[in-house]
């Protein structure tokens, strides 16, 4: 194998290949430093001698994972935060869209609530966990809380944003066809601020897996906050490392699937304005 | 009479409270089928004329009226386009031809056809699924002009309409308005900026002082090919036209 990829590499037709597909050279170095990360993370800790529940390896973690599936539910916990971030996003999302709209046609109720939406924005949501959970008790209801907390600004402030920034000219054009506010809201103002708000999601979706994350932390025994916690007690440092990895990989899978919507949605804008 | 504006006087509450006058006491009248331009410094209240024929405010003082009707509010008679195009970029051409059919409970098929027919007298054939991105900024304006067609209205207002465009596209441009306003006899107020475009295209032009803008001279246009700008360009009197509207600017004045 290694004979071979040297004997090619001396030829100079694969460079011919590489200059082809030039485009995607990017995506090969990413690849490659994944490779070089986790060997490193494999033989490096033995190396340095530290134990590993302080730095488990991949193989440790790889081990542990099975362990989870097996022994620790570790499907319906992940179940159960995937189905609560998504939950939380969705809600969430759609309270700040909606309140974002209204406050955005009326300028009025947009001026008596700035000063506290900024207050709560700047407010940290997940302080806001050990309450909802003596507010609702030990059951979901506080991580749901919890994220819809977090995923409601980010929305509700980048549609407010947008709804600020609408076109006055296109709103004129529209009155002078004669068309009603409600129209004009339908056919300007929401396709005008859907960019912005698919920008909101995104960052809400990022969002979304704290929150769930921090309520499953403060309280209950289900879902992987939970595995953070009692994997931290006991001192297994792997089972907080493939906790972390699967938030990781539900927020990601989120934040692509917002990503596809966004480019279909978005199909109409010149490839390299986003 | 098509366009009528009787002693119009227009004034702003500025942001820091005092009243500003944009126009004061302008009166004027466009007969039907008439292409009339209005030059003046900017700021001196054109596009205010342009808001108030759309119905889009009212005057302080004064009368705008449009077939002999009073404009109190948008009204389906006028059609209005400006410097940018205004085109909804999440629609595609003919979706954003129609767009000023759909409050006028037209079907949806008669809007289609309606939209495809002014495309075509626009020389958009063919570019009907194009989104604005694709097109030319050229093209973008001729979309603009069949939307504003498309309404069918008595007076078509253009707010500068090519100021955005390089010397070329414009002359085209021009050109190829001039020709559709001829075809289908619409009465237009040009709003430019621009005095060579104004004598191209017109039967007559206002001229309006500083502000608070108003008529100090009406010039009627005596020269043929109204529809075709690209020859008359071409008379020797164009230039005289011109040189008449930059004496009553007062330009020479204001050269240094
Ligand atoms: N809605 C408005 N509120 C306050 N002032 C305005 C408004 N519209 C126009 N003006 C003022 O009226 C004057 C004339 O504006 P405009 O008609 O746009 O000039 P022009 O189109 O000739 O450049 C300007 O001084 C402008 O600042
Ligand atoms: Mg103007």
């Amino acid at each position: 194998m290694t004979v071979a990829a040297s004997t090619s590499e001396s030829k100079p037709k694969p460079v011919k290949a590489v200059k082809v597909k030039g485009e995607s050279k990017h995506l090969y170095v990413s690849f490659g430093l994944l490779v070089v990360v986790l060997v490193m993370w494999e033989v490096l800790p033995g190396m340095l001698d530290v134990p590993r529940y302080i730095i488990p390896t991949l193989s440790d973690c790889l081990a542990e994972l099975k362990n989870m599936y097996a022994f620790d539910k570790l499907l319906s916990h992940t179940a159960s935060t995937a189905i609560f971030t998504i939950l939380g996003f969705v809600i969430g999302s759609a309270l700040g869209a909606a309140i974002g709209y209204l406050l955005g046609m009326s300028p009025f109720w947009e001026k008596v609530v700035s000063p506290y939406i900024l207050a709560l924005q700047i407010a940290p949501k997940v302080a806001f966990a050990p309450l909802f959970i003596m507010w609702f008790g030990y059951n979901s209801m506080p991580k749901l809380l919890v994220t819809v907390l977090i995923v409601f600004f980010p929305v509700l402030v980048n549609v407010l944003q947008a709804m600020r920034t609408v076109d006055r000219d296109l709103v004129n054009l529209a009155r002078a066809y004669s068309l009603t506010r409600w129209q004009i809201f339908v056919k300007i103002e929401m396709p005008s601020t859907l960019p912005n708000l698919m920008a909101g999601l995104r960052i809400a979706s990022t969002l979304a897996v704290i929150g769930v994350t921090v309520g499953e932390l403060v309280g209950g025994n289900v879902g992987l906050g939970y595995l953070i916690s009692y994997g931290g007690g006991q001192a297994n440092a792997a089972m907080v490392f493939n906790a972390i990895g699967i938030l990781t990989v539900i927020g990601c899978v989120l934040y692509m699937v917002l990503e596809r919507i966004e480019a279909r949605a978005l199909h109409y804008l010149p490839k390299d304005s986003h | 009479m098509a366009l009528e504006f009787k002693h119009v006087t227009k004034q702003f509450q500025s942001n820091s409270g005092e009243m500003l006058t944009a126009v004061k006491d302008v009166d004027f009248r466009v007969e039907k089928g008439e292409f009339v331009s209005v030059v003046g410094p900017s700021g001196c209240g054109k596009s205010t004329i342009l808001s108030m024929t759309a119905g889009l405010y009212q005057p302080s003082i004064g009368e705008v009226s449009v077939s002999g009707e009073r404009v109190d509010g948008p009204n389906p008679h006028v059609g209005f386009m400006l410097q940018k195009d205004l085109l909804l970029p999440w629609r595609d051409i003919i979706s954003n031809v129609e767009f000023g059919l759909e409050s006028r409970g037209l079907n949806r098929a008669a809007r289609r056809a309606k939209a495809m027919e002014v495309l075509n007298a626009c020389h958009l054939g063919g570019f009907e699924q194009h989104y604005p991105y694709q097109l030319s900024g050229g093209m973008r304006q001729r979309a603009a002009l069949a939307r504003t067609l498309a309404i069918d209205p008595e007076i078509i207002l253009l707010d500068e309409p090519f100021s955005a465009l390089d010397a070329q596209t414009k002359l085209l441009l021009q050109n190829s308005f001039s020709k559709v306003i001829a075809e289908q006899q619409k009465t237009t107020l040009l709003i430019t900026h621009d005095l060579a475009e104004a004598v191209l295209m017109s039967d007559r032009i206002l001229v309006l002082s500083e502000r608070p803008g108003t008529v100090i001279a009406e010039i009627k246009v005596d020269l043929p090919h109204r529809d075709e700008p690209l020859k008359r360009r071409n008379l020797p009197e164009v230039s005289e036209y011109a040189a008449q509207l930059f004496s009553y600017l007062k330009l020479e004045e204001k050269a240094f």
